[in-house]
């Protein structure tokens, strides 16, 4: 499998995504500065954490402007799966690769801990080594992550089963308490159409080895690499 | 631009009134004079002035500060530099720093706050190394000033914004409030980075002719006369210093740590200091002093963020996120390639001379000539008058008086704004980036693995501010130790130190007396357990109206964990493993969380630390950790005994079974005594004989407190305490008194 990272201004999960990559994949991913516009040959792109342009103007709003997100936005109609983790979902919702926004936290504060995720569906390249319905274990980091999407595109969304991942309880039930950030039915993560966009806020790339005390994260790299190898 | 002009003084001079605003006293402007051989323009008196401030030059401190031991086979770069090094073995080195951005984080919190991280991040990054942890300690007012929670929620989001753009984990800290910060509060931060031992960059500019060049954001009116607000006590009109604070860009700084990291991969730099307090002066001024040689400047090649600025205005501003660098000739053109990539400012202003000066030129103008040895070596150094304070008695157990029900008290001593938990404050910062945190806050200590190893760093901050107040001496003793242990119940072995030496005003003999009473503690300890300073920052006159903070000497330690496989950690693990505690019980109550909590009243003698005990327990500990005999561990220290125990129950979500206290002492001294240099462990029922012998060797006492089981806390006689009731009490308290009002 080759990989590519986009690494915006202000980026900083990039390197914890290669690592989760490499340790994937056994090779390392394409690092693309954002300034570039060619795009090497790739079978997954990330968009990683971070801070993209301090977050000015909206988060995401001027990395999905940038000359290589033509390219990426291209890849993507065309079918090559897109993952974009935390500052890199933000950047597809402002690039219309994914419905909806963003918003502040309902706290209005930063948030680091880890939330519990119930896996909404496995038949796409980032789950299928989850099982249906599993609740894992993944951090959030984020002060814009209140997911907002208006009543009919929430409806499309839950139709064409779209959701990836809910903010839920231990047993896997869906309360207001389980939502950290006051998003949109505790959406954590949604997919395109095709199921091969993905735009999350919580952090895989965290929790990939036991001495980060869980391993939750590592299914979804393993995944793609057993995908799109 | 090289020789230098005459410059022109104001033909009127400058008034004693003008003078004195600089914080110059009549005697240090006549040594002004004598050294300059004339009268300074505004401008060069202006240069002195934060250059002879208290914050640059350490005139108060400077001959006390040389009573810490610096040195060490582990030590690469001891103070002096913009952080300390040490070493972590196979050619890597850890480099820290600790440094306080009290005044300014009390008249605007979140940028305050935020420059303050800013800062101790440059410094740390300036060395070469990429930050990988940040810690802070944060002191407040009481809970019921009318301040207080504005200050809180500012600083702490001003930390998290700055240090989470920035991609850098902050992975613990300590938090106190208490009615002597109300008007001063402390904001200490402290950064870890990590760096190849024989790639170290330095700030010495050694060579003539030798291209002076800035780098990053431009220059504002931001922040002038920081340095000098901070060497000054507070008053009434403390409120219209706002200006002089700071404006943080984390994103901006982002970009400087990754094109300076950048830049150091090519072989061009040949020193370089970050512009922190007093900016374009220090930074330069300390640049040229370290190479023996002279600088000139040409102001108008600075790049302006706002027109119209004075060359006094250019040179004091504090504006944030900039570098100097004096390069290799000739290789300008790569480096300015690699800052034009990260859209940053880049621009040669000035270059390295022969002549010993410090000249700063504008608009044609030489607006400042002054010989370097009068800036850096000349300011004035005092032996200041101090008065050591006679020590309190010592509080027997037995005139605290007993609360109805021990666990009722462990309730409500959780449930105080001393102990409850600081989860609303650590989960605003974002200490999983980097993905390298091991062990996170709300532990003994914070954790990063050394990335790509199986290496760990622990870092800890710690001081105990009540007991410094009581007596300084044993104060400054204890914070050391306390890091030490905290570091040690990791199974970290203990490195090093920073300071961050908070203390009023220190022309009154009494704050003097406290600060040379902690030193000299701090200096005991530090021999002692071989656990030298290797960087530090001194903040005085944090008072408000002739009122001092307690003297609050800060301590940030760093400790290596050689396999991480074998870190320790505070949760309690298994049902039926029995607890234990090492290290020697006397109860005692003075000075203690529970005094304070139950009887409203500090008084007495703070606990006392026995440094060669402390250092065979830790040793002893550090032993069973890395042989597995034990299965968690955590320090005695706030609030005792039982605390700890309810917090290892907390932790790793058991409760535990507890038998009666020995009945030498009453109950309460025992289970809410502060004495120190005890480790509460937890070990597998086949392990309890081993300790007790090996412990028995060191000479360190062993008492088993019961077993680990069930979610409640028993004690024979009492209620069984539900973990539930008490993880409500801990957990509820700071988010409560964040929301209210």
């Amino acid at each position: 499998m080759k990989a590519s990272i986009i690494v915006f201004p202000g980026s900083n999960c990039d390197r914890d995504a290669a690592v989760a990559l490499r340790s994937a994949m056994g090779s390392a991913p394409n690092m693309v500065w954002h300034g570039d516009s060619e795009l090497p040959d790739s079978d997954l792109i990330l968009l990683p954490g971070g801070f993209s342009y301090g977050d000015y103007l909206r988060s995401g709003a001027m990395a999905a402007h940038s000359p290589i997100m033509r390219e990426v936005v291209r890849r993507a109609k065309a079918g090559t799966p897109v993952l974009g983790i935390c500052n890199g979902f933000q950047v597809l919702t402002e690039a219309g690769l994914l419905p909806g926004v963003l918003m502040r936290n309902a706290t209005l504060r930063f948030i680091c801990k880890d939330v519990l995720l119930k896996v909404e569906r496995i038949d796409t390249p980032f789950a299928r080594h989850y099982t249906p319905g599993q609740v894992v274990r993944i951090p959030i980091a984020h002060k814009d992550g209140s997911y907002f999407a208006d009543p009919a595109t929430l409806h499309l969304l839950e139709n064409e089963n779209r959701i990836a991942f809910r903010y839920c309880e231990h047993d896997g039930t869906v309360t207001d308490a389980a939502n950290p950030n006051g998003s949109s039915d505790n959406i954590a993560g949604i997919y395109n159409e095709t199921g091969t966009v993905l735009g999350m806020m919580p952090h895989p790339e965290r929790l990939i080895d036991p001495a980060q005390s869980g391993t939750d994260g590592a299914k979804m790299f393993s995944s793609l690499v057993e995908t799109l190898h | 631009m090289t020789g230098a002009a005459g410059v022109v003084p104001e033909p009127e001079g400058l008034s004693e009134e003008l003078v004195a605003e600089h914080g110059i006293n009549a005697e240090e402007y006549e040594r002004l004079l004598a050294e300059l051989g004339r009268e300074p323009t505004i401008t060069e008196l202006g240069v002195f002035s934060v250059m002879w401030s208290e914050h640059c030059s350490y005139k108060s401190s400077r001959i006390w500060l040389k009573k810490l031991p610096t040195t060490g086979p582990q030590v690469i770069q001891g103070p002096g530099e913009n952080a300390g090094v040490v070493s972590l073995g196979d050619g890597q080195a850890a480099v820290f720093k600790m440094e306080s951005h009290n005044h300014p984080s009390f008249i605007e919190p979140y940028q305050g706050a935020a420059t303050g991280v800013g800062g101790i991040m440059r410094d740390v990054f300036t060395m070469g190394a990429r930050p990988v942890a940040n810690m802070n300690a944060l002191r407040f007012g009481s809970p019921s000033h009318p301040k207080t929670r504005h200050l809180v929620s500012g600083v702490v989001s001003g930390i998290g914004d700055y240090g989470n753009c920035m991609g850098v984990p902050t992975i613990g800290g300590e938090t106190n409030f208490d009615p002597r910060y109300n008007d001063n509060i402390l904001v200490n931060a402290m950064c870890v980075g990590l760096v190849d031992a024989n790639r170290i960059f330095k700030s010495a500019a050694k060579g003539v002719g030798l291209p002076v060049v800035y780098v990053g954001s431009k220059t504002g009116r931001d922040g002038i006369h920081g340095a000098t607000m901070a060497s000054a006590e507070f008053d009434e009109s403390s409120e219209e210093k706002r200006p002089t604070v700071q404006v943080g860009d984390p994103f901006t700084e982002k970009l400087l740590l990754e094109a300076c990291l950048e830049l150091m991969n090519e072989d061009v730099i040949i020193a370089i200091q970050d512009m922190g307090a007093a900016g374009l002066t220090s930074s330069s001024v300390e640049m040229a002093d370290k190479g023996g040689v002279g600088i000139d400047l040409d102001l108008d090649l600075v790049p302006m963020r706002e027109e119209g600025m004075t060359a006094y205005e250019m040179l004091l501003s504090e504006s944030q996120e900039r570098m100097l660098m004096v390069l290799k000739p000739g290789s300008e053109p790569v480096a300015e390639r690699i800052f034009k990539k990260w859209e940053l400012d880049f621009a040669v202003i000035g270059v390295t001379t022969d002549t010993g000066h410090f000249v700063a030129r504008h608009g044609g103008v030489v607006e400042a000539n002054i010989p370097l040895p009068a800036l850096a070596h000349a300011a004035p150094v005092y032996e200041r008058p101090y008065e050591k304070r006679e020590p309190l008695p010592v509080i027997a157990p037995g005139d605290v008086q007993a609360p109805p029900s021990i666990l009722s008290a462990l309730e409500r001593l959780l449930g105080s704004p001393h102990l409850s938990s600081r989860r609303w404050i650590y989960e605003q910062y974002d200490h999983m980036v980097m993905a390298d945190t091991v062990q996170r806050p709300g532990g003994d200590a914070g954790v990063v693995r050394v990335h790509g190893t199986d290496k760990g760093l622990a870092i800890s901050c710690d001081v105990t501010p009540r007991y410094c107040a009581a007596d300084p001496f044993e104060g400054g003793k204890q914070a050391v130790a306390e890091c030490w242990r905290n570091l040690t119940a990791t199974g970290a072995k203990p490195l090093a130190i920073t300071d961050c030496l908070n203390f009023g005003n220190p022309e009154r003999p009494e704050i003097m007396g406290q600060f040379v009473g902690a030193i000299e503690g701090m200096a005991e300890a530090c021999n002692v357990l071989h656990f030298p300073v290797v960087s530090g920052n001194v903040s005085l006159y944090n008072e408000t109206n002739g009122v001092a903070i307690p003297p609050t000497p800060a301590v940030g330690g760093v400790g290596l964990i050689a396999d991480i496989s074998q870190m320790a950690d505070m949760a309690l693990k298994a049902e039926g493993d029995v607890l234990l505690v090492l290290g020697a019980e006397a109860g005692h109550l003075g000075q203690s969380i529970y005094m304070s909590v139950m009887e409203d009243r500090l008084e007495g003698a703070p606990p006392p630390v026995d440094l060669g005990k402390e250092r065979a327990t830790g040793d002893l500990i550090r032993g069973f950790i890395k042989a597995g005999t034990v299965n968690a561990v955590h320090d005695v220290s706030d609030g005792g005994l039982l605390v700890a125990i309810a917090e290892m129950a907390l932790a790793g979500k058991r409760g535990v079974d507890l038998e009666a206290a020995p009945e030498w002492l009453p109950a309460h001294a025992i289970w809410f005594g502060e004495d120190q240099t005890r480790y509460v462990v937890t070990a597998a029922p086949n392990h309890v004989d081993t300790i007790k012998d090996v412990a028995s060797v060191y000479d360190v006492p062993v008492r088993v407190l019961g077993t680990v089981g069930g979610d409640t806390m028993t004690l024979p006689g009492e209620a069984p305490l539900p973990l539930g009731m008490l993880r409500a009490a801990y957990e509820d308290w700071l988010p409560r008194f964040m929301t209210r009002g």
